[in-house]
């Protein structure tokens, strides 16, 4: 259910600043919700996001209830290698979803 | 508020459409417990948390929020801070903070020199009208600000009012 998205350019020149853009599908229940009963509904988010660029970290994201359903991230990386970018979205109930991108650096 | 006011008095200079937002505010507050939003010393807390005693300079970045949002469930925003991202000078760290809604930090973007350019985009819950505010921590130490107000009409976490 929840497949995360990534945009990320196939080929890229050595040094250049190349945009990435992240979306994944998840509640992001706040915890300040109540339901039909008035019994508080539990938070339930994604509270951590990673980017690495061959091993490396380059990006990370901390996110709080105010960050909307099916949170979208666009940054930006410095091309600097061919190889793996890898995507990690942390859930607070310790499920990490991953997904990867291969990059060409001429 | 309870009524029309005569014609003769000096209230009816209220216009019947600023008389009807008075009264929805009014609604809209007597509905909404006052724990709904952080307070102002949650706020300056935790902004303190982050950047301790160092005072923002205004100036340097931008965040672009809409002027105006239907609802606050999905409201976008973009952080852009002025920077060349060396090695010597580039931005470590931004900060969201939300003021307006129950927790007063919205997010947190740990950057470096190999994030090439400091700008983020995403899409952010606003409980209310308010004034949100970026902060950018340099690596030289100093702190950057940039704030954005933005009407909100229909708050999120509003749902839960109307659900029965």
């Amino acid at each position: 259910m929840t497949q995360p998205r990534i945009r990320v350019p196939s080929q890229a020149r050595k040094g250049e600043v190349i945009e990435i853009k992240t979306l994944i599908s998840h509640p992001m229940e706040t915890g300040h919700r109540r339901d039909t009963q008035g019994q508080l509904i539990p938070r339930h988010i994604i509270h951590t996001f990673t980017c690495t660029y061959n091993g490396a970290e380059v990006f990370r994201a901390d996110w709080h209830p105010a960050v909307a359903a099916n949170p979208y991230l666009a940054f930006y990386t410095v091309a600097t290698e061919s190889g793996r970018l890898n995507f990690q979205w942390i859930d607070d109930d310790g499920t990490v979803y991953t997904a990867e991108a291969e990059i060409t650096v001429v | 508020m309870n009524g029309i006011p005569s014609p003769t008095t000096p209230s009816a200079l209220i216009s019947r459409r600023t008389m009807l937002r008075q009264l929805g505010a009014g609604l809209l507050l007597a509905l909404w417990p006052a724990d709904r939003w952080a307070t102002p010393e949650a706020v300056q807390q935790a902004i303190h948390q982050r950047i301790g005693e160092r005072e923002p300079q205004p100036g340097g970045m931008t965040l672009t929020l809409p002027k105006i949002a239907e609802t606050g469930n999905s409201v976008p925003l973009t952080v852009a801070v002025d920077s060349l991202m060396t090695p010597g000078d580039h931005v470590l760290r931004i900060h969201v903070f939300v003021p307006g809604n129950p927790e007063p930090v919205a997010s947190t973007y740990h950057l470096g020199i190999r994030a090439g350019r400091a700008q983020i985009s995403t899409q952010i819950r606003l409980a209310r009208t308010q004034t949100v505010l970026a902060l950018a921590e340099m690596s030289d130490g100093s702190v950057r600000s940039d704030a954005a107000s933005i009407v909100v009409t229909l708050g999120a976490c509003v749902d839960e009012l109307w659900s029965d």
